[in-house]
């Protein structure tokens, strides 16, 4: 952890650090320390239906600014549906009725009058599978950048996003040829650049190295890294080492006794690998390690 | 440079969004209004044909002769009586045809062969049918005049690509499993498919004829020239000419006379009710029976 | 208790020829089967040349007398022996133009709602809905041409349209009778229209949810999505959808010459009557004034039937290009 990992803002893009009122210079050295890290996502009893099927129940966390939060857990106990919560991606299934309170910065997400466009603009996601537009390597970029009124510069704002997602030295000769030519960890970090370069504020990512190879893996974890610096990341995966190599906190999710998801545990990474509070979460440890 | 957002500002709609999603908003709305204005006009269309012609319906209208060149008297018998006749003679040449060609499609055919078979039928279905009028014409009848065979025979040429594609595809849609199996137990392959594929695809098929018999049914062009202009009285003999109703409608059209228009009406929504009929049914049907499958 | 006691070899033995039995039936009902699936494939062939030649032999006599020519002279005049086609082909093409580029804004607008913005209880009213329309036979919508679209368009749509676009020759003064190649395009334009839109509602389903999704999660209102992703990836297959509705309406003789007005054609009017080569052909076929008319009517058959697998086999190709992106 150190001070070179600061949370300032790069090239003046960003938007300010927010400092709380307690301990204004305890931010960049003690950056473990939640007491004076901002909260982005807020849950309280967070519960998913998809018509009369309980989907996900009695979700409560803090996701905190700057953080990568990991969610693990086995298939189906509700990681990516509440992962898709946090930027409304669950609106378009048929059925979907969120309970309970699900606020960022204090913003109930899911009040009437929030706009999901606009909620997607500041929260991004990348997807399991990759899924590059059958576009140029340029335009997926540009695409959505011009859409959003970022026309200048516009060259430099792509050149910037493919660097920041380590795949500009691979494809800057081939900017104009077509994304689907690349291989499947350089299409997902095209997702990923796609991604960052409309400057969100968090991006969620739903298992993105799981349809990659050992070495593709490697380098989005790395990209992680570099990521969090500039944004809140959270990220669901299957591969525990995975969340123990680049996850701040890690919340352990799995099914009740009436086989619905739920959040188990949450806590700082290290602690819920070494010595898990809850019995479940440490078989699902033991189990995966043993 | 657009504005980036503040995380703190409120989750509504920031920078150029409110003007981005006016336009989209405006986009969805002229979708709904194109769809409305589809089935506005349908409404219209059936109404019309409803409210002109369900006065002209009756028995009689149904049972009695052809009017006469002025239109005035008679019915559709006659002509309701042909369209059945050669509808039938069309599809006793079309559904074999049909069939078997998607069988060749799908068990046969060479790369070649299937190439050929399958633009033939993308061509035939795009056939102008007054084109199929001509063909007939210029084959059978300036030879040996109108008759209700030659009729039939244009007719199947408009339903046979319709059987062909429907049929190619109700094969395909026969889980591999079934046939593989087939294959497994030793089954010859002349077994496998007429026992356990066409089986399986025979609804897909049923509909499908279904739906070519009731556009052939509706078709006039085929028939132009395949059918004597007037004085039409009851026949049944394929060897001479048949009426049919759309035929008749255009020719109480072309004639011009009132009486004769309302008879085009009564005609027309005969026509109408059927093959609405038909094609509502056959759809219904299809669903249900896919279901109990569970297709 | 005999079955019992047969010995091994023998039931062997017998179970042997039972298979050689069947296997010849079997083998002999599977080329039968083949022979027959054959014969299907030949005979749509056949037919398909058949109506080639027929078409193209009936119009020798024509051919010979006014050769390539007959494309672009437009005196039509039965009783003098004298025909040219030009007025025909151009009444044929400016009526199915119109009515592809109306039927592509409303069938392609239809296609997506129906596919990307409906919700499912709708869509699945509405779609059969749209596609009734295809089921309407031509001479009833000739019919309704005659009585209720030529009478409305001329007291309620041409007056208007003249006078705001009566700049255009196309839009020039109406006639009080709505029978002109303007009625035939919306003629044409009501059967295009369920054609284009079920062919690209199927088309626009087909774009994998998570491209969609992919666009969305980037910020995209919908119109961006379907601008941006939606309609690029399916192109081609729109496009094949527009030539077939094309194809549609030059083929389309009944219910045009119902509305189309029927008179020589030698103006840019659409407000005035004029007529198309497939109307052309069902309304003079039975006149036979002149010993050429035929032959003539046969030659401009010959003509449709060439744009006619031109245009099937371009659209053909266009929707295969489509298919093989994916």
């Amino acid at each position: 952890m150190s001070l070179t990992e600061s949370p300032l803002p790069s090239e003046g893009v960003r938007p300010r650090v927010r400092l709380t009122d307690r301990a204004p210079d305890t931010a960049v050295v003690e950056r473990r320390e939640p007491v004076t890290r901002e909260v982005v996502f807020h849950a309280r009893g967070v519960s998913v239906h998809y018509g009369a099927k309980l989907a996900l129940d009695e979700v409560s966390l803090d996701i905190y600014r700057n953080y990568a939060t990991a969610f693990i857990g086995p298939s189906g106990c509700g990681k990516s549906t509440f992962l898709r919560c946090l930027n409304r991606m669950n609106d378009s299934i048929a059925g979907f009725k969120l309970g309970g309170d699900l606020q960022y910065y204090g913003h109930d997400l899911y009040d009437a009058r929030v706009n999901r466009v606009e909620v997607r603009r500041r929260i991004g996601m990348v997807f399991q599978k990759p899924n590059p537009f059958p576009k140029s390597i340029y335009e997926n970029i540009a695409w959505a950048a011009r859409n959003l009124g970022m026309r200048d510069n516009l060259d430099e704002r792509v050149e910037r996003a493919l660097r920041d997602a380590a795949l500009w030295d691979e494809v800057k000769d081939r900017l104009k040829s077509s994304a689907l030519g690349l291989s499947g960890g350089q299409q997902q970090r095209l997702c990923i650049a796609r991604a960052i370069a409309i400057e969100p504020d968090v991006v969620l990512l739903d298992e993105p190295a799981s349809a990659l190879d050992p070495i593709a893996t490697a380098s989005i974890e790395d990209l992680i890294h570099e990521l969090k610096a500039r944004y809140t990341i959270v990220i669901v995966t299957h591969n525990m080492q995975q969340a123990a190599r680049v996850a701040d906190k890690t919340a352990f999710f799995s099914l009740d006794q009436a086989r619905v998801g739920t959040l188990i545990e949450y806590d700082d990474t290290p602690k819920l690998f070494s010595s898990p509070t809850d019995r479940r979460t440490r078989d699902y440890i033991t189990g995966q390690f043993g | 440079m657009s504005a980036i957002p503040d995380p703190e500002h409120a989750l509504t709609a920031s920078g150029n969004l409110r003007r981005r999603l006016l336009v989209s908003r405006v986009f969805e709305g002229a979708t709904v209004l194109a769809a409305a204005l589809a089935v506005a006009v349908l409404l219209i269309l059936v109404y019309y044909v409803v409210k002109h012609g369900v006065g002209v319906i009756s028995l009689s209208f149904f049972t009695s002769d052809l009017p006469p060149y002025t239109g005035v008297g008679g019915g559709i018998g006659p002509a309701l009586v042909g369209t059945i006749e050669m509808a039938l003679i069309a599809t006793i040449i079309a559904l074999p045809t049909g069939v078997l060609t998607a069988l060749y499609l799908s068990y046969f055919a060479g790369p070649r062969g299937d190439r050929i078979v399958r633009v033939v039928l993308d061509l035939m279905a795009g056939l102008p049918t007054i084109i199929i009028g001509v063909f007939v014409a210029g084959l059978i009848t300036n030879h040996v005049g109108p008759s209700g065979l030659a009729g039939g025979l244009a007719l199947s040429i408009v339903e046979v690509p319709l059987i062909a594609r429907a049929s190619l595809e109700a094969i395909s849609r026969v889980p591999q499993i079934l046939v593989e199996a087939s294959d497994a137990l030793g089954m010859a392959r002349w077994r496998g498919i007429v026992g356990v594929v066409l089986p399986t695809a025979s609804n897909g098929i049923v509909t499908a004829t279904i739906l070519a018999v009731a556009r052939a049914s509706g078709e006039t062009a085929p028939l132009l020239f395949t059918s004597e202009l007037y004085g039409q009285s009851f026949s049944v003999d394929p060897r001479h000419s048949l009426a049919s109703v759309p035929l008749e409608i255009f020719q109480l059209l072309e004639s011009g006379y009132s009486a004769s228009v309302s008879k085009a009406w009564g005609a027309a929504f005969t026509l109408m009710v059927v093959i609405l009929a038909a094609n509502i049914g056959a759809r219904v049907w299809l669903r249900r029976s896919e279901r109990k499958r569970g297709l | 208790m005999p079955l019992v006691t047969q010995p091994a070899m023998n039931s062997a033995a017998a179970a042997r020829a039972r298979r050689a039995r069947l296997n010849r039936l079997d083998r002999r009902a599977n080329r039968a089967l083949k022979w027959l699936a054959w014969i299907g494939g030949v005979l749509v062939f056949i037919a398909m040349l058949l109506i080639a030649y027929q078409v193209i032999d009936g119009a020798t006599a024509a051919f010979d007398k006014f050769g390539f020519g007959f494309l672009v002279h437009r005196t039509w005049i039965p009783v003098e022996n004298k025909f040219g086609a030009l007025t025909y082909i151009y009444g044929t093409l400016v009526t199915s133009v119109f009515a592809v580029i109306l039927a592509t804004i409303l069938g392609v607008s239809i296609g997506l709602f129906l596919a990307l913005m409906a919700p499912r209880r709708v869509a699945v009213i509405i779609g059969p809905m749209v596609e009734m329309l295809a089921a309407i036979p031509s001479v009833v919508l000739g019919l309704i041409g005659i009585y209720l679209i030529c009478p409305f368009i001329a007291a309620d749509v041409e007056p208007p349209l003249h006078s705001v676009l009566g700049f255009l020759p196309f839009f020039g003064a109406p006639q009080p009778i709505g029978n002109s190649l303007f009625a035939a395009s919306l003629v044409l334009t009501i059967m295009v229209v369920p054609i284009i839109a079920a062919l690209t509602r199927d088309l626009f389903l087909t774009v994998p949810l998570e491209l969609r999704d992919g666009a969305e999660a980037l910020g995209s209102t919908r119109f961006e999505m379907i601008r941006g992703v939606v309609l690029p990836v399916t192109s081609s297959g729109v496009i094949a959808a527009c030539v077939l509705g094309f194809g549609r309406a030059i083929g389309e003789a009944i219910a045009v010459s119902q509305v189309i007005g029927d008179q020589p054609l030698d103006h840019l009017n659409l407000f005035l009557g004029g007529n198309s080569a497939a109307s052309v052909i069902a309304l003079q076929y039975t006149e036979g004034v002149s010993p050429l008319q035929t032959p003539s009517l046969f030659y401009l058959a010959t003509i449709l039937l060439a744009f006619s697998l031109i245009v099937n086999f371009g659209a053909r190709q266009l929707g295969r290009r489509s298919l093989l992106a994916r």
